[in-house]
Parts: structure tokens; sequence; C-alpha cells
């Protein structure tokens, strides 16, 4: 017997639990400004989750899956691409699409069940949400074949779940993106939880960025609740495919501090006890401590921060529900770049019926 | 000018597009050095070189998906598959994707992608190679599909259809490939999308039918008027969106409507078709709807497929029927 190949999944991580340095800072982290930036968007988004379930709970929004304690993974993400860049979220993506351009009364509006949260007021080229699981990193592929072609000096990022990775699709596109070498950076975010099968149960995998070492590309896992982690890993791995169209894939290890969405229960599944273990781990506390060590934090800040955001989201909420719906026939309006002819009967109906409201 | 097959028209069509357009790019299994297992793509690779002529790695939701991504950001991706039986670990990338991102985004992104497909029985091929099943694709807002039946036709839709906005389902009639040559000037001129085309004028029944099944329908009304019948042709040429409106004037006109297709009878276009010519033209018809179809089974294999698809014979004695109706 001999060995003809040898593989390792190295683990980054620079901030430990106690938010102590395990390792010598990324240049970009030894810039306070920019993990104050981040810290305050983590902030923001806890906040506008905390406000979107609510608002779940009174009748007054859609299903909406929470990203309670995962939000270095995408607030870190966000904060890395380029805006040339192109993002292809799934579901969960709220701290990486705020940072894109879009709005947040824009999101409300999406999970409230309004096409129009899709329209990216100030971004032309990211893709919508992706419900279907997995099927979103072959657009990433896609995107990126699109912007190789075009010669273009920027990459694709990608995000789903643990449970994604079983998926076809999801290896398909890594391996297409090696072979063709393809300027796109695929990121998991292992909440550990696929509604309610465990990462256990998903894969007998011992990590999941070992997947992409049969595609033929590098793969790493993340601490994802160190920010300063995430951000770097992203930064490079955006550098690589962008400079070098070497593709990677980033499992970002956190924990889902919450239900799959608002229409789940966890208690039917989740171990006791487990979320607050995990909770010790979380990655907004993690980081204020470490800024209030190099002292560039302090409570002022803190209370004038979330009176800022409260402000913000507030504000957000008015805009969401003072929006109209779309006239019912808008149904009809984007299926095609025109309206064949055959559809225009049936355009006609719906708009002499005109809206009809639930309840 | 030379004659050329149904799938060398699309070649014609294919590197004349590519030509005026950089941004078309074919992609598909073995479509680069072997030009396609029907050679559909041959020579391609040679005029436009890797980039975009792009042997995919063997995974047909990866070439669903991969086409989404490239036609978003801008891209004209021009997708085979290899048959319509492996078209459907791609249907999630196409109903779910492609078909809805114009929609799912208010018109900010599109998905102009072709994907093309040889389809239907008659080539002799193992289970899997003879499919029909446009209907799924028929049944999916956001789509078109359209099917040629001749090289002329097969040129001038292949054209409109990379040209086209939106997505576009281009299935091929593998029977048709080289069953017949015309003159197909390489003028780069595309032929009206959503539009039936009337291949023969008659005055007694109007024939519905498309892709391989005008073939028999066209001797079928040969036959007919050899034996009194003249009946009228149509080749609905795109079958999403439909366009009812020629289907309806010809039957005002004739009182009477045989549709004949090869794919199996329930669900089918037919059905469609047929609910439509009564929803709305009922008062014109002199004898009931009659569909000649596939039947509702798995398509033979060699020996039995020549019975399964509807011969002259069963279309002529519909006819014949129907005729006779008072
Ligand atoms: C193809 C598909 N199958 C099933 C579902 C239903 N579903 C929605 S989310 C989900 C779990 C996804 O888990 P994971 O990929 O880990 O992402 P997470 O939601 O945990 O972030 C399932 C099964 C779906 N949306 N798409
Ligand atoms: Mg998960």
């Amino acid at each position: 017997m001999k060995v003809v190949a040898r593989f390792e999944v190295p683990y980054y991580q620079y901030l430990d639990e106690n938010s102590q340095l395990t390792e010598k800072l990324p240049t970009f982290a030894k810039d306070a400004d920019s993990l104050a930036a981040m810290y305050r968007l983590m902030t923001l988004v806890r906040l506008f989750d905390t406000k979107a379930i609510a608002l779940q709970r009174t009748g007054k929004l859609g299903t909406y899956p929470s990203i309670r304690g995962q939000e270095a993974v995408f607030v870190g993400v966000g904060h890395a691409m380029h805006k040339e860049d192109i993002f292809v979220p799934y579901y969960r993506d709220v701290g990486v699409v705020i940072q894109r351009g879009v709005n947040l009364s824009d999101i409300l509006l999406y999970w409230g069940g309004d096409e129009r949260g899709n329209c990216y007021a100030n971004n032309k080229q990211d893709f919508p949400y992706s419900v279907p699981v997995g099927s979103q990193p072959l657009h990433a592929s896609g995107a990126a074949v699109a912007l190789k072609y075009h010669k273009k000096k920027a990459a694709v990022l990608t995000i789903c779940g643990d449970g994604a990775t079983s998926q076809g699709d999801f290896y398909e596109a890594m391996n297409v993106a090696g072979v063709w070498k393809l300027p796109v950076v695929f990121v998991v975010c292992n909440n550990q939880w696929a509604i309610s099968v465990s990462r256990g149960a998903q894969t007998a995998a011992q990590t999941l960025a070992q997947k992409a070492i049969a595609a033929g590309i590098p793969g790493e896992q993340v601490d994802g609740n160190d920010i300063i982690a995430v951000h770097h890993r992203v930064e490079m791995a955006l550098k690589k495919a962008r400079e070098q169209h070497e593709p990677v894939l980033l499992e970002m290890l956190c924990y889902r501090q919450s239900d799959h969405t608002t229409a789940d229960d966890a208690r039917r599944y989740e171990p006791p006890k487990i979320r607050e273990q995990e909770w010790k781990k979380e990655p907004i506390m993690r980081l204020r401590r470490y800024l209030e060590q190099i002292g560039v934090w302090s409570e002022d800040q803190e209370q004038a921060l979330l009176a800022e955001c409260e402000h913000n989201i507030n504000q957000t909420v008015e805009d969401y529900l003072h929006t109209p719906p779309q006239p019912a026939e808008s149904m009809f309006d984007y299926l095609y770049a025109t309206l064949p002819k055959a559809y225009q009967e049936q355009r006609e109906l719906v708009k002499k019926i005109g809206v009809v409201h639930h309840g | 000018m030379a004659e050329i097959t149904l799938v060398e028209a699309i070649t014609q069509a294919l590197a004349y597009e590519m030509q005026a357009d950089p941004n078309v790019i074919v992609l598909g299994e073995d479509v680069g050095k072997d030009g396609g297992v029907f050679r559909a793509t041959l020579g391609l690779l040679d005029k436009f070189g890797p980039d975009r002529v792009r042997d995919t790695p063997l995974a047909e939701s990866m070439i669903g998906g991969l086409a989404v991504g490239m036609a978003v950001q801008g891209l004209k991706p021009v997708a085979e598959f290899q048959f319509m039986g492996f078209i459907y670990p791609a249907v999630d990338q196409i109903i779910n994707h492609a078909a809805r991102m114009r929609n799912r985004t208010r018109g900010r992104l599109s998905c102009p992608v072709v994907f093309r497909t040889p389809y239907g029985a008659g080539i002799h091929a193992p289970e899997h190679h003879s499919e029909s099943t446009e209907a799924i694709f028929a049944h999916t807002p956001g789509l078109r599909v359209v099917i040629p039946s001749s090289p002329r036709r097969a040129y001038g839709l292949l054209l409109a259809a990379i040209r086209d906005p939106d997505p576009v389902i281009f299935l091929e009639p593998s029977r048709l490939y080289r069953w017949a040559k015309q003159e197909v000037p390489d003028d780069g001129k595309a032929l009206p999308l959503d539009t039936c085309f009337t291949l023969r004028v008659g005055t007694d029944v109007t024939l519905v039918t498309w892709g391989a099944m005008v073939k028999e329908t066209l001797e079928a009304a040969s036959k007919l008027a050899e034996e009194g019948v003249n009946a009228e042709v149509i080749d609905v040429a795109t079958i999403k969106p439909l366009d009812m409106d020629t289907i309806l004037a010809s039957v005002e006109k004739t009182g009477r409507c045989v549709i004949v297709h090869e794919a199996p009878r329930t669900c089918g276009m037919g059905a469609e078709i047929a609910a439509e010519v009564s929803e709305k033209a009922l008062l014109s018809l002199q004898a009931p709807v009659k569909r000649v179809t596939g039947y509702d089974t798995v398509v033979p294999y060699a020996r039995l497929e020549k019975s399964y698809i509807p011969s002259v014979e069963r279309i002529r004695e519909v006819v014949h029927l129907i005729m006779e109706f008072a």
C-alpha cells in the first residue's frame, strides 16, 4: 500500500470565547474602527431580528428565519465583500444584504410577502433570496463564469446552510468551480441544525469543509462566532478568487440561537441546555469585551448605539407597515419582458377583482 | 444554395448568433470536441473557442443552475441537455429559478437562457431517449416552449429564442433531425415566437400539431385530400404561450378540430387546446374536438415505438369519424 494523496482541513480562530487573542491579529483587525463598525452592524442585526420576530408574533409579518447567534457569519461576510462582487444569498442573510444597498424595510417587505423586497433599490447585480435549499451555489458558479468571461476583477460569494451541503447541487457547484477555475467563494453557515436534523445526522463527514476536497478545491473551518476570523478568511478567499480564480469553501461554525423559523418549535428536538452552553461563545459579547479591553468601546457608546438602532428600526417598521400592497394584476407584470397575449384575459380578470385581503 | 437538415439548421443558427453576439455561450455535455451527440454544435468549438463552447461536467442540474447564474449576469447561455429524458435533474433550476427570476425581483434581474434538448420517439434508442414531456414546461408560468418542425423553422425560431429576453425551452424533434432537407438562407432573420404557422390551408377540418407529428399530420392531410377532405394544418411551434387566435380563426372557418401530439394524452397540450376551443368556438363546431395522441404509458422500447407514435392511419380515421358526425 502507498498513500496517493493527503488532505488537511485548517481551522481559524483569532478571538476565543473569552475574548482573548489566540493568534496574531490579521492586518485589517488592527483597525479598531473597522471592528467597531462590524460591532455596530451585529448589534443592529440582533435588534432587527428581535423586532422581526415580534412583528411575526403579532401578525404583522409572515414566517421569518432568525439570525440570532449567527450574526458574525453574515456581518463578517458582508463587510469583507467589495461593492462590485456579486452576492448569492439563501434566506438567512440579513447581515450581508444590509451592507449591499438593501434597505431594512425591503427585508421586512420580503418576509411580509411582497416581491418588491427583492427589488434592491441600490444594488443591480446581487441575487434575491433562494428558498430551494442548496440550489443557489450553482447560480454563484454561473455568475462567476460571467465575471471571468467579461474579465472583471470581482468575485462571487454564496452562502448556504449545513443542511444544504447534503444536496447534489452543492457539490456540483464546487466541482465546476474547481475544474473551470471560477472566481467564487462558497460559505456554509453551519448553525448545527437543518430544521430538526442535527449536523451529526446530516452527514458522516467529519467536517463540512472537507466536502470541498472531493471537488478539488480547498476547504477551511472558521470559528463563525469570531467575526475577526470570519472577516479575515472571507477577505483572503475573495482576494484569491478575484486575482487567481481559485475557489474556496469556508465552513463557519456557529449555533442557531433560535427556532429554525417562527413557524418552528425547537423544543421538539433540541436537547436542553445546549443553547445556554453555546451562548457562552456568542459573537456579539465576544467582540464587545474585546473592544472594551482595547479601550475603543464604552457603556455610553453602547447606550447611544442601542438608541440609534432602535430609532432606525422603528422608522423601518413604519415604512414597512405603510407600504400598500402591489396592484393585484402585478402578479402578471414581471413574468415576461412583455406579457404574451395569451395572459391578457387572466390579467384583466385579476385587475377587475382587485386585491383580495386576508381575513 | 445547398439544402440542409434540421440539425444543420440548428448549428447554422448557433454559429450565426455566436458571431453576432459575443455574450452567446454554448454549454452542455459533449458539445465541444464531439459537437454534441447529434452533432448540433459541430464545428463551433473550432470557430469560437473553449470559452464559448463549453464541455460541462456531467451533471444536468449543474447545467441548469450554471446557465441561470450566467444569464442573470449578462451572458446568453444556450445550454444543451443530451436528451429530454435527462432534463429532470435540472427541472428544479428551470421551474424554480429560470422561470421566476424576473418575477421574483420585479424585473430587476432576468434570465435570458435557452435550454435546448432533442425530444420525442422514433430513433430506436434505449429507454429515456424518447420522451415528449413538453407539457411539464408549458404548464410553467414564465417559460416559453418552442418546437421547430422544419430546417427553416429550426433556424428562425432558434435565433428568436436566443434573442428573447426570457427563458426558452427549445425542443428539437430528434426524429426530424435528418429527415428532410431545405434551403435555409443564413441571413440571421428570426421567425416570430408565440405564433402558429399555418402549413396547409383547408376548409373542412383543422389539424393542430407540432414537432415531429407535423410529418404524419401533413401526410395524413395529403391522403385526406385524395379522399375528398380538405384539411388545414397548423404547426403551433410555440406551445407556451399558446397562439389561440390562429387556431380559433381556423376552427371558426372549418368547424372541426383535431389535435395531434406524440406526448401522452392525459394533461397533454391537446387537452388545453381542446378546452380553449370548446370555451371559445363552441358555436362554430360541427363535431366534437378530437385528440390523436401518444398513449398514457411509458414510451415503449424500439420494437414497439412505432405502435406508440400516432400514425397517419390513426389521424385519417379520426378525421373521417368527425366528418361523418351529424
Ligand atoms: C429543496 C428544499 N427542500 C426542503 C426545504 C424546506 N427547508 C427549508 S429550510 C430547511 C433546512 C435548511 O437547513 P440548513 O441548510 O442547515 O440552513 P439553515 O436554515 O439552518 O440556515 C428545509 C429542510 C427547502 N426550502 N428546499
Ligand atoms: Mg443549518
